[in-house]
Order: C-alpha cells, then sequence, then structure tokens
C-alpha cells in the first residue's frame, strides 16, 4: 500500500484522514504543515516547493515504512505539496493511528523530521522585499554566492 | 561518456537550466562535479551534497556508467 504521496493540488485531508481508520486504533494524531508568512525575521509572501519526484516518493516510502515497523501504529500516510503556496497553504499532512496516543504522537513526530532530513524537496521563500531564496533544513538561507 | 544531469533548487538556478547532457571523461562523481563546477560556478562544496544515480541515493566513491542519470542533490528543506 502506497503511504507517501506528492500532490501537486490542495490535499484532500478528509479523504486522507478516511485511510487511517481502524477499529483496532484508540489514537489519532495528526499534523499539518502550513506555509506562515514570516521567517528568520523577514516576511514571506509565497513559497514553491520543487521535488526530485522519483527519488522524493521512494524515500518517503521508505521513510512509512520504517515508520511502521518502528512504532506500533496501525496505519501512516503523508502528503506534501509542490508547485506554489500562499500563506496559511497547508504544505504536509501527517496522519497515524495506534492502539495507543504514546505510539501515535511519536510516530508523528518522528515521520515529519525524517521527511526534513531526507526527502528531496526543496522550498523557495519569496519575500515581501522582492528577493526569494532556496532554504536549508533549519530554514537558513543557502549560501550561492561563489 | 555521456551522463544526464538534472538541477535542482539552488544548482538549478545556478545552472540556469533543469537538466542537461553532459558529456565527461570522468567516471567518478568527485570529478564529474568537479567539471560541473568550473562550468556552471557551484558555490556548494561536495561535502554538503548527496548525490543520486538512476533515482537511487549512491555513495560519492559509486562508478557511473554511461547513459546514468546523475543528480547532486543540495541539502533538503520539505516540511
Amino acid at each position: 500500500m502506497k503511504r507517501f504521496a506528492l500532490a501537486t493540488k490542495a490535499i484532500d485531508v478528509v479523504a486522507e484522514k478516511r485511510r487511517l481508520d481502524d477499529s483496532r486504533a484508540g489514537a489519532c494524531v495528526l499534523f499539518e504543515g502550513w506555509v506562515r508568512n514570516h521567517n528568520e525575521g523577514r516576511p514571506v509572501i509565497r513559497l514553491d516547493y520543487q521535488a526530485y519526484a522519483p527519488l522524493a516518493e521512494s524515500e518517503g516510502e521508505a521513510i512509512m515504512a520504517e515508520a511502521m515497523a518502528r512504532f506500533e501504529l496501525r496505519a501512516a500516510l503523508a502528503v506534501h505539496r509542490t508547485g506554489s503556496l500562499a500563506i496559511g497553504d497547508l504544505a504536509v499532512w501527517i496522519g497515524v493511528s495506534a492502539d495507543h496516543r504514546n505510539a501515535a504522537f511519536e510516530a508523528c513526530r518522528w515521520i515529519i523530521d525524517e521527511i526534513k532530513l531526507r526527502v528531496p524537496i526543496w522550498k523557495n521563500e519569496h519575500y515581501a522585499d522582492g528577493e526569494s531564496g532556496w532554504l536549508h533544513p533549519d530554514n537558513t538561507p543557502v549560501e550561492t554566492s561563489s | 561518456m555521456n551522463y544526464q544531469l538534472l538541477y535542482f533548487a539552488s544548482l538549478a538556478d545556478r545552472a540556469g537550466c533543469a537538466g542537461e547532457s553532459v558529456q565527461s571523461d570522468a567516471t567518478g562523481l568527485s570529478a564529474l562535479y568537479e567539471e560541473l563546477r568550473v562550468r556552471h560556478g557551484f558555490a556548494m562544496e561536495p561535502a554538503r551534497l548527496r548525490v543520486a544515480v538512476n533515482g537511487q541515493i549512491v555513495d560519492w566513491s559509486h562508478a557511473l556508467a554511461d547513459g546514468d542519470e546523475v543528480v547532486f542533490l543540495p541539502p533538503v528543506s520539505g516540511g
């Protein structure tokens, strides 16, 4: 079963959440990553996400399979947007269901951290002053001058 | 040898394209990246890049074959 997806359009969170249903599960934790209007003290007007899609999908699937093996889960899903996003848009959605809440909280946190570290997706922030820049995983700017 | 290069994020901006076909005598990734640095002026040090060949993450010691798709991956920033 496919657990990780890239989406070029708005994520259908209702449909995604339904895929977590399991009558054995007593806990569901959802994470939504939103586009915020500032970073490192600079006003941000929009973002572009670029992905190396084939590797992003295989790396994303590997993370989800590792999460299923590492935590006591019933289901785990993640969807990441690509393309141009506005302030407040949903950029990444993660959902897990588990028999108990500890595994659900821990797995959800672990999955977003691994996605940010490993999946080949890049964020380009467009600033209010007209500049733009690619970011590192810790949201600091990439130094592109030689 | 002929390689299919794909560029993302800051490397795509610097190269001015999303990809290109490159003729090179380089058989290793380090030598190929050095050639591309000269051609495009990439500022990023190899130590900060990961490399994918034909859609798989590989070690910098990976031996290249004619026709390989090669992607030097800048530090990612999804999420």
